[in-house]
């Protein structure tokens, strides 16, 4: 009786599982970036192949403890032995997993083996406890030199700059939240002033850690206009929960209006 | 080779008196049972600090009036502040990793079993095993005294990432005493863990009583043994790890601290250091660690399905035994699978990508080796067996969530979401928890002589396998939109519509928390007041059944131990213990 009542459990949570997974009951939000579509893919190649051996390995699971509970008589092996057993794991989930690997590593060479565009525009990220900072280069495409003993929240200089005797940081903006053209290559450099923090955009389909003392460079085009939000996905301290900004993918004439808004107010 | 004599390497008086008997024993099942019973506090501890953390992320604004009591700073009123969130969340996986999961399944039933399972009369080293338990215990006392300091526990998370965990209070609450208190404990824990590796390792080799080839050890003994070798290696990293973090915090050094850090407006004195060799480094313990945490329930539940299906495991000792050598070995090649998004060189995702999609094959061999060893078995459903299939059923669910972290393309949305908390708590979490309990059940009768209550036993499997799944599966479900983990709060906009399912979440965790203590109550009123247990209540093969329950001090009783067969002859009704020169019935 035990394994019966067992059995039927495992079924029920199996076709609960299955179901709420491919209704997408809770799934990804719209995809907005251009690599975005090859990870799609590959979740869902991922979603048919483990979700294939997870109903499979549960309902023979389940099968086994429905047919063969307290029957009396000498019990038997399956025919063969673990021999085809063995052979079948290296064979199938083997090719399961070369496939997998094949496919996957096109996507991921996607995001990160292919050098961001030339054309790309550069914005710079400084993640700190617990807010992102955004820094453009202004008209003559340079970014100011960063100088750590200069960083002050209390005086707003979020990035440490020296405007008074560094010409390439007189006209950076600095901005609290990202804005950028759609359909633009962009090229971000992401740095950290304190802890590990993180870069997510679920609608972007990127998460990149921020980690002390590296420039990690990130390189997308968002295809949708839209507000979206960034959150912070590495523990950071106590605000962690509350770090987010947003980002607004704007067109290119939106775009340089907020930007020519931002640089008024610096 | 041949092992020597049993009786000659670890002949020692029985000990007399309280203390020397009980507190600080040599004898290997004393400090087999005050393993299991710091695990059993400590997993209490956890729980309720779980509880504590899902009440809140359902109910924000939620008092619990007993925290208040216990942390007026971290929960003044009862209202539980983001950092004391972040504290209990820390704590929870350290001592659930740690002085649970780390402890109970090879430190608590190896040391009782381990000797016996081979025919020895105790550990090859008894003082040493002495010292490994005082010296865990001194390591748990640390990590629980974090809760008492002034300002409180750690709360960087069980991983302690630098440069948050090493720079110091400057990076806010949580980052004062309580962070060095971690770094001692968990290097303490390394030292003991170290001993107790050694001490297992020489008892498999050299104490194995006449007759009891590798090929006989019962398949407990084999996990324990390869466990053994892993944990040497792998806690012989983290133990310099806890110290240079240590000494970062506290000695001026910068191992894991770069140069130009501002952390509240003021720049921090030092420079050169690395975060991601802290990651590596840790990594390269934390991968092998989940392994060292699930190879002794693989052993487990090998050991006790044939008792249960009455034949033995599908391949013999031999294809389980390999299997669980092959995760043994790939656990130290996977750890970089950790770090995708680290900032490590995507080449390196790559390189790390590829076997830890292989450990899939062990691990899936595993899997058919004890699902098709219940083809036309003759299974009886004892809890231990509930157990041991429950482990099985959630293995294979953790497992199938491997698949989309082990791909750095697919980790790269899911990483840091709740998809990666349900995974982890089904594989190295609750099917480690499940398999022990299936050996606290099996064993039960042999450490304390009594039986526990088959009903309650049952009562206690149902409501937690379906509980598990309501509070695990769902956060896998809850990852696919992106819910990220370790929010103390859901104040962003897409987290907030998943406020209902943490509800859920949060009233089967309460609920699977409460079916805990059915167990709790079973064991202790079994203990004194259960029947009394037969020597081989469950028609058992294998050393531990072929003596009193409980076993007396030398084990045996001063009879000489000769073995004949393997650990699994089992035909049916008909069974053939290890020692008995009858004919063999399943040929093992």
């Amino acid at each position: 009786m035990a394994g019966k009542i067992f059995a039927l459990i495992v079924v029920l949570i199996t076709l609960t599982t299955a179901y709420c997974v491919m209704a997408h009951v809770w799934w990804m939000p719209v995809d907005i970036s251009v690599h975005g579509p090859k990870i799609d893919h590959q979740i869902e190649e991922t979603v048919l192949v483990a979700g294939l051996l997870f109903i499979a390995g549960q309902l023979v699971l389940a099968a086994f403890a429905f047919l063969y509970g307290g029957v009396g008589g000498r019990p038997k092996q399956i025919p063969g032995g673990a021999k085809p057993l063995i052979i079948f794991a290296f064979l199938l989930v083997g090719t399961e997993i070369l496939a997998l690997s094949f496919i996957g590593s096109k996507a991921w060479g996607a995001v990160y083996f292919e050098a961001p565009d030339p054309a790309s525009m550069r914005v710079d990220i400084q993640a700190g406890q617990f807010a992102f900072y955004f820094r453009f280069p202004g008209p003559d495409g340079k970014f100011g030199s960063i100088h750590p003993d200069l960083i002050n929240e209390g005086n707003q200089n979020y990035f440490g700059l020296d405007p008074d005797h560094d010409p390439d940081a007189k006209d950076d903006i600095v901005t609290a939240e990202l804005a950028i053209p759609v359909n633009k290559p962009i090229l971000l450099m992401l740095h950290s002033k304190d802890v590990g923090h993180s870069f997510y955009v679920r609608e972007l389909r990127v998460q990149q850690d921020f980690v002390p003392g590296l420039n990690i460079p990130i390189h997308f085009t968002a295809t949708q206009t839209g507000r979206f939000e960034i959150v912070c996905t590495q523990l950071c301290g106590l605000g962690h929960y509350n770090m987010k900004a947003y980002l607004s993918v704007l067109s290119q004439g939106d775009f340089d209006d907020w930007l020519k808004k931002q640089a008024a107010a610096q | 080779m041949e092992p020597m004599s049993a009786h000659a390497a670890t002949h020692h008086a029985p000990p007399q008196g309280f203390i020397r008997k009980y507190v600080f024993s040599v004898d290997h099942k004393i400090i087999g049972i005050q393993y299991t019973t710091l695990s059993l506090v400590a997993a209490f501890i956890g729980m309720a600090l779980s509880w504590a953390m899902r009440i809140h992320l359902g109910w924000p604004d939620a008092h619990i009036p007993l925290l208040s009591m216990f942390s007026p700073n971290g929960a003044p009123g009862g209202l539980m502040t983001p950092e004391y969130y972040l504290s209990l969340m820390t704590m929870h996986g350290t001592i659930m990793a740690f002085f649970v999961l780390t402890a109970a399944p090879m430190a608590g039933f190896g040391n009782f079993m381990l000797p016996i399972q081979v025919g020895a009369a105790d550990m090859a080293f008894p003082r040493l095993n002495m010292a490994s338990f005082w010296v865990t215990f001194v390591g748990f006392v640390l990590a629980c005294a974090t809760f008492f300091i002034p300002d409180g526990p750690p709360l960087s998370g069980w991983t302690a990432y630098a440069p948050l965990s090493a720079v110091g209070t400057v990076a806010g609450p949580g980052q004062g005493w309580g962070q060095n208190f971690w770094g001692l404990s968990i290097a303490v824990f390394c030292v003991a863990s170290l001993l107790g590796a050694l001490n297992f390792i020489v008892t498999t080799l050299d104490l194995r009583t006449k007759g009891m080839t590798l090929s006989r050890l019962p398949l407990s003994t084999w996990a324990w043994f390869i466990n053994a070798w892993v944990s040497l290696l792998a806690f012989a990293v983290l133990l310099p790890t806890c110290l240079l973090l240590v000494l970062d915090r506290l000695g001026g050094t910068s191992f894991f601290i770069p140069a130009g850090l501002v952390i509240n407006d003021q720049l921090q004195p030092h420079s050169g250091g690395s975060p991601l060799l802290f990651q590596h480094l840790f990594w390269f313990f934390g991968h092998p660690e989940v392994y060292i945490i699930i190879l002794p329930a693989f052993g487990i539940v090998s050991h006790i399905l044939p008792t249960f299906i009455r034949k033995p495991l599908v391949g013999g000792w031999k294809a389980i035994t390999y299997a669980m050598i092959a995760v043994g070995t790939l656990s130290f090649v996977v750890w970089g699978h950790h770090m995708f998004v680290s900032g490590m060189s995507p080449f390196m995702a790559m390189v790390f990508s590829v076997p830890t999609l292989f450990i899939t094959i062990p691990s899936v061999i595993a899997v058919l080796i004890w699902t098709f060893s219940l083809y036309r078995a003759n299974m009886r459903f004892d809890t231990p067996m509930l157990f041991s299939l429950g482990f099985i059923s959630l293995f294979i669910s953790g497992g199938i969530g491997g698949f989309f972290l082990a791909q750095p393309s697919t980790d790269s949305y899911l990483h840091a979401t709740s998809f990666v908390v349900g995974h982890f708590h089904f594989t190295m979490g609750l099917s480690a928890i499940f398999a022990a309990f299936a050996g606290f059940y099996y064993w039960f009768p042999k450490m304390w002589g009594r039986m526990m209550n088959e009903t309650l036993g049952k009562v206690h499997f149902w409501l937690s396998f379906v509980l598990v799944y309501c509070v695990f599966m769902t956060m896998h479900l809850t990852g696919f939109a992106g819910a990220v983990r370790r929010y103390s709060a859901f104040v962003d906009d897409f987290m907030v519509p998943l406020i209902p399912t943490q509800r859920f979440i949060s009233v089967a965790a309460l609920l699977l928390g409460a079916a805990q203590f059915i167990f709790l109550f079973n064991a202790i009123w079994s203990r004194f007041q259960g029947p009394k247990a037969p020597d081989n209540p469950w028609g058992a093969t294998t050393l531990e059944w072929d003596t009193t329950s409980p076993p007396p001090f030398d084990n045996f009783g001063g009879r000489q131990i000769t073995v004949y067969h393997g650990p699994m002859e089992y035909d049916g009704e008909a069974s053939v213990m290890q020692t008995s020169p009858e004919v063999s019935v399943a040929g093992t």
